[in-house]
């Protein structure tokens, strides 16, 4: 074989030249916008968005934005590593705010201490008997919480042939109904130690170091494991990976079923970081985790997507709605740019597609 | 009926009895009676919408026929899923190709079946080398020309896809091969690799349907030639007692086989 042709049947083939990642597009994207935020910074409000202008020289960065930004990212992060993996078999996930709210609550409920600077827990959902329990039992309780959300999306998804937007947008409004109904509406409050420690732990990087983690595990499976090659084939041809053999229905459920569970587990940890439980927790995170997806490079038409995209694709999200913030716009105005993002990450999706559409 | 019943079933690898498949109202296989013997070739021929993929997709698992009986290799089956088939040795190029336009050749030659190196369910690690090496000798084998393995599908030439599916067939050892108008997409060149490779499973005896609108091809490969005609067998012709005209005349229904005569 000579050097530039590695093809097979004699076509030429440059194997030096690599394609293009997508990854490196959107890490492009990403420096590109930090540096409109710095321009406008400086030119506004004459101020640095993530360097330190401050005079303070023991660090380049602005590192209380800059955690901000990484902590905010990561809770939501962590569904929208459970969303990628949906999108990328063709389907959409909106119950995993919903998810995340019920979760809570019931977590929580099972978090409790039974005293709170010595009286007794004014926030006490089950007597003293289901208080002060080892950690181990709310995070068993809110995973299997997840777990069973998502194990209903996906059998109704894989079994009943409902569109995964109605059975999700269902379970949305359901889970919802449960959060609300767990208290009646109160919050929960007044977890123990080693609950706290979910959120907090680690002068407060836990919820970082617990997103990275499952971000390179799920990288990981998504790429090396017959589970992820699975989930492509469905997502860019269902028909093709049922004829192929591949279990379809079988797949879906537990493609749903991990979605869930990611979900609970950004429950767990939102839950403890903010050390209590409200009915309303998570709403619109569904939406946030699709969008930090689809910015990341997941196309919604299934099939392509990667845990890196995604990564980079939450920060980009972060990165914009602090800059908002920072450029001191209007929630109002955060909102609207938040649909516009998402609208616009969808276009340039149809848009990067269409050269090559030779069919759908 | 009565002419194909065999003394001997020992050597019959494929049968199917009164096959039926339904649409709603579209009777799309009405009654195939169908016979393949071990290391036999056949075709299938007939116009567009005679049923000829759709007796493919019963007798693979990715449809549940209405009525009517599948033996395959001395037993009746019915496949409840594509893998079933593929696990009782039945490979398949389908006329759609089932090809998932977004992954890669390797990924594609062994979807389903996906090589491992550490077992552990759904999560087994997939050993990406073997598979590599292994489409490397599989498209050799085939004569397939694609410059670059990592290519996803979605950037391949008609062709190329329908030499990617080809190539998934001879990389599986089977019981019985079956191609839905393989050549269909394909150049001279290809074509002819295309008919190679079915010669060479005619020498190590494997048997093969072979769905095609090409007569030249069907009267060089196959033994026999079965015509379907709206959802029915009308002929079973032996190669060396028919020609393309008169094979043509069972097409467009100008003939019927006398034993399918209540079938026209
Ligand atoms: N899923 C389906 N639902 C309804 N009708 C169908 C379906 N699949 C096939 N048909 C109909 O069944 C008939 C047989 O189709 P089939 O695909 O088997 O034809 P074919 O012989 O393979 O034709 P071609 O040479 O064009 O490939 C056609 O009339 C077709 O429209
Ligand atoms: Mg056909």
């Amino acid at each position: 074989m000579a050097e530039v042709s590695h093809g097979i049947g004699g076509l030429k083939f440059d194997a030096s030249k690599k394609t293009w990642p997508n990854e490196l597009n959107i890490f492009m994207a990403l420096v590109l916008i930090v540096v409109i935020f710095e321009a406008l910074g400086a030119m506004l409000m004459g101020q640095s968005l993530l360097f330190d202008s401050a005079g303070r020289f023991d660090s380049i960065f602005n590192e209380a934005r800059l955690y901000i930004i990484i902590l905010q990212v990561s809770i939501v992060g962590i569904i929208a590593i459970g969303v990628t993996q949906v999108i990328i078999s063709g389907g959409i996930d909106l119950s995993s705010g919903s998810i995340v709210g019920a979760t809570a609550m019931i977590a929580m409920s099972f978090a409790q201490t039974e005293l709170v600077n010595g009286n007794p827990n004014p926030k006490a959902i089950f007597g003293p008997a289901l208080m002060d329990l080892p950690v181990i039992i709310p995070i068993l309780v809110g995973l299997a919480c997840g777990l069973f959300a998502g194990l209903v999306n996906g059998l109704l998804i894989a079994y009943t042939r409902i569109p995964p937007f109605i059975a999700t947008l269902g379970m949305m409004v359901t889970a919802r109904g449960i959060a609300k109904w767990w208290s009646k509406g109160q919050p929960i409050s007044f977890p123990t130690q080693d609950y706290a420690v979910i959120g907090n732990g680690l002068g407060g990087w836990m919820p970082v170091v617990i997103f990275i983690v499952l971000a390179i595990l799920f990288q990981f499976i998504l790429k090396y494991t017959v589970y992820g090659k699975h989930t492509y084939a469905i997502g860019s041809n269902e028909e093709a990976a049922r004829m192929s053999g591949i279990k379809v229905g079988r797949h879906k459920v537990l493609v749903y079923a991990i979605a869930g569970s990611l979900a609970a587990i950004a429950a767990l940890v939102l839950s403890s970081k903010n050390l209590t439980a409200q009915a309303g927790m998570g709403i619109m995170y569904e939406l946030d985790a699709i969008a930090m997806a689809v910015i990341g490079g997941v196309s919604l038409s299934g099939g392509r997507g990667s845990i890196v995209g995604t990564v980079l694709g939450a920060l980009i999200f972060g990165v914009i709605i602090s800059g908002f913030t920072f450029l001191r716009l209007d929630a109002y105005y955060q909102e609207m740019v938040k649909g516009g993002i998402i609208v616009g990450a969808v276009v340039l999706d149809q848009w990067r597609q269409r050269p090559s559409a030779s069919r759908s | 009926m009565s002419k194909l019943k065999l003394q001997d079933t020992g050597d019959i690898i494929l049968e199917t009895r009164d096959l039926t498949k339904r649409y709603g109202g579209i009777h799309a296989l009405e009654g195939a009676n169908f016979i393949l013997r071990k290391g036999e070739h056949v075709a299938i021929m007939g116009d567009n919408g005679a049923g000829k993929s759709t007796f493919v997709r019963q007798i693979t698992g990715v449809e549940q026929h209405t009525r009517g009986d599948i033996i395959f290799n001395g037993k009746s089956v019915r496949f409840e899923n594509p893998m079933d088939a593929r696990e009782a040795g039945i490979e398949t190029v389908f006329q759609t190709l089932a090809l998932a336009d977004e992954l890669d050749v390797p990924d594609n030659l062994f979807l389903g079946r996906e090589l491992v190196k550490f077992r552990l369910g759904p999560f087994s690690i997939l050993d990406y080398k073997a598979m590599r090496e292994r489409t490397l000798q599989a498209l050799e084998k085939t004569g397939v020309k694609i410059p670059n393995l990592r290519n996803t599908i979605r950037h391949m030439s008609g062709g190329q896809r329908q030499c990617v599916a080809i190539a998934r067939t001879a990389t599986f050892h089977s019981k019985l091969t079956i191609m839905d108008e393989p050549t269909a997409a394909l150049g001279v060149q290809e074509t002819a690799q295309v008919e190679n490779i079915v010669r060479t499973l005619k020498e190590q005896g494997e048997p093969l349907i072979l769905i095609s609108h090409n007569m030249r091809q069907v009267f060089d490969l196959v033994d026999r030639i079965v015509v379907f005609r709206r959802g029915r067998i009308v002929a079973n012709l032996n190669k060396h007692e028919t020609d393309g005209q008169d094979v043509v005349a069972y097409i467009t229904g100008a003939k019927t086989g006398e034993e399918y005569q209540d079938a026209a």
